[in-house]
């Protein structure tokens, strides 16, 4: 197909379909995960203690002490990539031109090369984390399917945004639609692996913040 | 046709044409030394060249215009104020065209005729305007549909030029929803090699760089997988555009008259589609080289890739969404919840009927 | 009543299947929807720690439950069950899962104070015992301490014979009155099972005190045991029959406070689970005895007089400061009498588990785990080079004392209630 023409479906009709799957998806997981509801406490929670469910949610960020020591790399790797997705995804003028597109909000972005370095660091810590999720006995144990599967559709995208700045591997508009691809198949896959924590994180440590809030523990 | 004021014959070779209109031999051979490193070519080529179009004679060459807005034949001839291209285009015999010609009428279709039978298997068949295949009675000449001139006339051409996007891909007419069937030449003509000058409208030297290179060499230069010569569609405006140092930045004009769009910041959120259009614009130039759409502040179009019309809207950057998604995004979110709902309800019965088939656990009951 | 398909008096597979369906929320699935298999929870258990066995990651505890959420709860599962893709809970794996469930998890909480998606893994470990229970696959002790408790009221078969005993020696001991089935008072004290056996000063010093503070407290002839054997197995109908025995009482002598005594899951079975065993909220209070001294000493009704001038430490009981949010208390009292009390690493809500919470410490087959496991707090301890040790918790005491006497560690363990109660100012103290 023409590269154009595949360009302009990607950005047209398959862009389309994939993000309404995707929040079609994630509707749909929310539903089947809270709907299950949680029968009220009947406990007398303590009210002059510290945390709560909201402040979890921010906290949980922090590796608690004594853990950085035990884990370096997951965590290291882990803020990086987590880190430097995020700002290639909402920091990239033509990212945020998407985002424009579809929501109708924008806001200043970095420089390309900036955007650039964040992405370069975003996929070796990727890869370390791969290596890592092999060779470690805990991570090896707990892998399946859906670890490796989620971690090609997280790094395609990164990918493939990189050789498409870079002009690299195809012809510019052939990379820009691949890149495009990569990222409808993420949108499409996620609410069904384990990238849905992107949405449900944010309840569990909700939930753990108010069921230790209640005993007067912050966690 | 133009017609030399000096005399009453033909000047029988473009030199000697050339010569009558007062262009010096080292105007002709600077302005070949040019041609020839636009077109990738060696510097000693730029003799080979100048020989070779000096020489040119009656290098025939049929133009047949279809559904066109005329802009490929106006940016080319520039028939109002001739260049060094138009004057070798001039010269090169064009033995039929519908703006140009002084014949009319039957007239001028049996000048069409006459030529082909003369130099069947030689001359050159440039076509502008895209062809419509819906129904052949949208565009006739003459009585003939656009698709049977085309396929008649290809018969002796030695090698067909598509000039501007509508033949070279469709163009205009092509776009949703293309009511007229408009197909591009190559989609109809198989058995000939075309070369793609794309381009709403092409640059004028690039279809004299292309002429040039058939009459030193007999064949056409080397071409993109578009059909497209590699030498001036090869790479794309993005990376020769004056402007790319504010890409890298993050420097991008918001509207048309900001402080930005003052500065001459990039494009790109305007809508520029220079990234992923393949022509020579930044490099050579409109108009003698005097500006190309960017440098006059407004966004590449994107004029010489097929479809441009139907990449999305003109003033939407590239990475843009091309439909919008606010109804979408309604219909998403119902989709999603009405199956929530329904696997909730789901979900909701079936603990309940594991609650009321929970017998309650006696200290029997630990064993198995 | 057996609903058809149901044999009443047997553990099946399909009643833990039951079980496992029952036990999953909203929080549970969000967990589960959550984990992304980091393996940090791993480096925050003892039991993995101490061992390197990938085997004792926490959430690959939850394996089974996980599924039966996924197949039962999903659409997704679903889909992959009918299409033959699934792979079902048997028998076998549940019976695989006992040690992972039982005997590597002292449901100390640690796991979910980690985790970086803010999965309560313990509360998940839970959950899934009530099934594990409910299939058969609890471990032997704990089965049998459980039957004990249901049917004589301790799991130790602790007898009230055996409380009046001690009931008279502390008396004479004291010279305090140890009331019994009093109503209409202040407290009604409960004990554990291993308070009773062997350390029964606890009880002493409780008198001591609150006959300094001139509180009003009583025990109770049928309902002096505050353990509770069902949360331990995870078995919610039996964990409901022991605690209806407290609330029953309470109610009965019309309290206004029960005080969970030195024990971590008691606390946990009457202050935070009780309610809502029974399905309504209690019309008295519930505190743990560290909470009461605590209201004294703000009060200004704990006088204490007297220094313990030696270098000693805390131990944090897992159900009472990180699970209980008594963390504070125990430090406020210690300071005010112990000038020389020093801090372990990593003390208070993320202190390190003795090993033997959970049932744990009922669970013979768990044994060598156990040891294994107290490393963790031998290493705390040889770290910080102190010869003392103060806790609340009688568990950990019986736990931690057998641990250092294997590992030959010439260490003072001290119950906190017992050590208050000797720096009380007070005047008529009959010499022992």
């Amino acid at each position: 197909m023409e590269h154009l023409a595949l360009l302009t479906f990607v950005r047209g009709p398959a862009l389309d379909w994939s993000l309404g799957l995707c929040a079609a998806g994630i509707i749909l997981r929310l539903f089947e995960t809270l709907g299950l509801g949680r029968k009220a406490d009947l406990a007398k929670p303590r009210d002059d203690g510290p945390g709560s469910g909201w402040q979890t949610i921010f906290t949980r960020s922090i590796p608690p002490a004594g853990m950085f020591r035990r884990d370096p790399l997951t965590y290291v790797a882990g803020y990086v990539f987590h880190f430097g997705l995020l700002a290639t995804i909402v920091l990239f003028v033509p990212h945020i031109e998407v985002i424009r597109g579809v929501f109708g909000v924008s806001w200043p972005g970095l420089p390309g090369p900036l955007v650039d370095v964040l992405t370069v660091a975003s996929l070796v810590a990727l890869i370390l984390l791969l290596v890592h999720r092999f060779y470690s006995p805990v991570k090896r144990l707990l892998s399946g399917i859906d670890d490796y599967l989620s971690w090609v559709l997280t790094f395609l995208p990164l990918l493939t945004g990189y050789l498409a700045f870079h002009h690299l591997l195809l012809e510019y508009t052939l990379m820009l639609a691949v890149h495009i691809i990569s990222v409808e198949l993420l949108l499409v896959i996620l609410p069904f692996t384990k990238l849905f924590h992107s949405v449900s994180l944010w309840f569990s440590r909700w939930y753990n913040g108010d069921i230790n809030a209640r005993k007067g523990v912050a966690s | 046709m133009a017609q030399s004021k000096h005399t009453n014959t033909l000047p029988r070779t473009v030199g000697e044409g050339l010569a009558r209109r007062g262009v010096s031999r080292r105007e002709f051979l600077q302005f070949c030394t040019t041609l020839a490193s636009m077109m990738a070519l060696p510097p000693a080529m730029a003799q080979t060249l100048a020989q070779a179009i000096s020489k040119a004679r009656r290098q025939s060459v049929i133009w047949l215009s279809f559904q066109e807005c005329t802009g490929c034949t106006e940016s080319l001839t520039r028939s109002h104020s001739p260049t060094l291209e138009n004057l070798i285009f001039d010269l090169i015999s064009l033995d039929y065209h519908h703006t140009l010609q002084a014949a009319s009428a039957t007239a001028a279709e049996e000048a069409r005729e006459q030529a082909m039978k003369d130099n069947f298997g030689k001359y050159l068949l440039v076509v502008d305007g895209s062809v419509p295949m819906a129904n052949p009675g949208y565009s006739t000449i003459a009585g003939i549909s656009n698709v049977d001139m085309l396929v008649e006339t290809a018969k002796g051409a030695a090698a067909i030029v598509a000039v501007g996007s509508c033949a070279a891909f469709g163009g205009l007419p092509k776009a949703k929803p293309n009511p007229t069937g408009a197909v591009a030449i190559s989609d109809i003509i198989h058995d000939k090699p075309i070369i793609n000058v794309s381009g709403c409208p092409p640059i004028p030297v690039v279809m004299t760089g292309v002429l040039a290179h058939f009459l030193t060499f007999g064949e056409i230069p080397e071409l993109d997988p578009l059909g497209r010569p590699k030498a001036f569609y090869g790479e794309t405006i993005h990376d020769h555009c004056y402007r790319r140092p504010f890409y890298d930045q993050g420097k991008f004009a918001e509207t048309f008259d900001d402080a930005g769009a003052r500065d001459g910041w990039c494009l790109y959120k305007l809508g520029c589609k220079g990234p992923v259009t393949y022509n020579a614009c930044a490099t050579l130039k409109w108009n003698d080289g005097t500006s190309f759409p960017i440098q006059s502040g407004h966004p590449c179009l994107g004029c010489s890739e097929p479809n441009f019309w139907d990449a999305g809207r003109f003033y939407q950057a590239v990475s843009m969404p091309i439909t919008p998604v606010e109804g979408l995004a309604g219909a998403a979110a119902a989709a999603g919840a009405v199956a929530g709902v329904a696997v909730t309800w789901h979900n909701r019965s079936k603990k309940a009927q594991a609650k009321s088939a929970h017998v309650t656990l006696g200290v029997q009951d630990l064993k198995k | 009543m057996s609903p058809a398909g149901i044999p009443s008096g047997q553990a099946t597979l399909e009643r833990g299947l039951n079980a496992f369906r029952e036990v999953i929320d909203a929080p549970v699935a969000s967990f589960f929807s959550s984990c992304v298999h980091c393996g940090l929870c791993a480096q925050a258990c003892l039991f993995y720690t101490e061992t390197g066995d990938a085997k004792y990651t926490p959430i690959r505890k939850l394996e089974p439950l996980r599924r039966v959420w996924q197949q039962e709860y999903t659409l997704l599962g679903r889909v992959q069950k009918l299409l033959g893709l699934a792979k079902p809970v048997t028998d076998a794996e549940l019976e695989e899962w006992s040690p992972l469930v039982y005997d590597s998890c002292s449901m100390c909480g640690r796991c979910s104070m980690v985790c970086p998606v803010g999965n309560d893994i313990t509360l998940m470990i839970r959950r899934m015992r009530e099934g594990m229970a409910a299939s058969g696959h609890a471990p032997e002790g704990l089965i049998e301490a459980t039957s004990r408790a249901v049917e004589s009221g301790s799991p130790a078969g602790v007898k009230w014979a055996t409380v009046q005993a001690q009931i008279k020696r502390m008396t004479t001991q004291f010279g305090i009155e140890i009331p019994v089935n009093r109503q209409g008072v202040d407290y009604l004290v409960l004990m554990s099972s291993w308070e009773i056996l062997n350390y029964p000063e606890y009880l002493g010093a409780v008198g001591k005190i609150m006959k300094q503070a001139g509180a009003t407290w009583t025990l109770c002839d049928h309902a002096y045991e505050a353990t509770n054997s069902g949360i331990q197995i995870g078995a919610s109908d039996l964990a409901r029959v022991l605690v209806g025995r407290i609330v029953a009482a309470a109610e009965e002598l019309k309290v206004k406070c029960v005080i969970s005594p030195e024990c971590g899951h008691a606390y946990s079975a009457i202050r935070w689970e009780g309610p809502n065993l029974m399905g309504r909220k209690f019309g008295f209070e519930v505190k743990h005895i560290l909470e009461v001294l605590d209201d004294f000493r703000s009060s200004g009704r704990l006088k204490l007089k007297g220094t313990l001038d030696k270098p000693l430490t805390y131990h944090d009981p897992c159900q009472i400061s990180r699970r209980g949010g008594v963390y504070e208390q125990p430090r406020t009292l210690l300071h005010d009498f112990a000038p020389q009390f020093k801090e372990m690493s990593d003390a208070g809500v993320m202190n390190w588990c003795c090993g033997g919470g959970g049932g744990v410490s009922a669970n013979e087959r768990a044994e060598p785990l156990r040891f294994i496991a107290f490393k963790r707090k031998k290493a705390q301890l040889e770290e910080l080079g102190v010869k003392t040790m103060v806790t609340a918790c009688a568990n950990c005491r019986v736990v931690m004392e057998e641990a250092l006497e294997h590992y030959h560690m010439d260490i003072e363990l001290l119950g906190l209630t017992e050590l208050v109660a000797e720096h009380l100012e007070h005047d008529n103290e009959v010499a022992s």
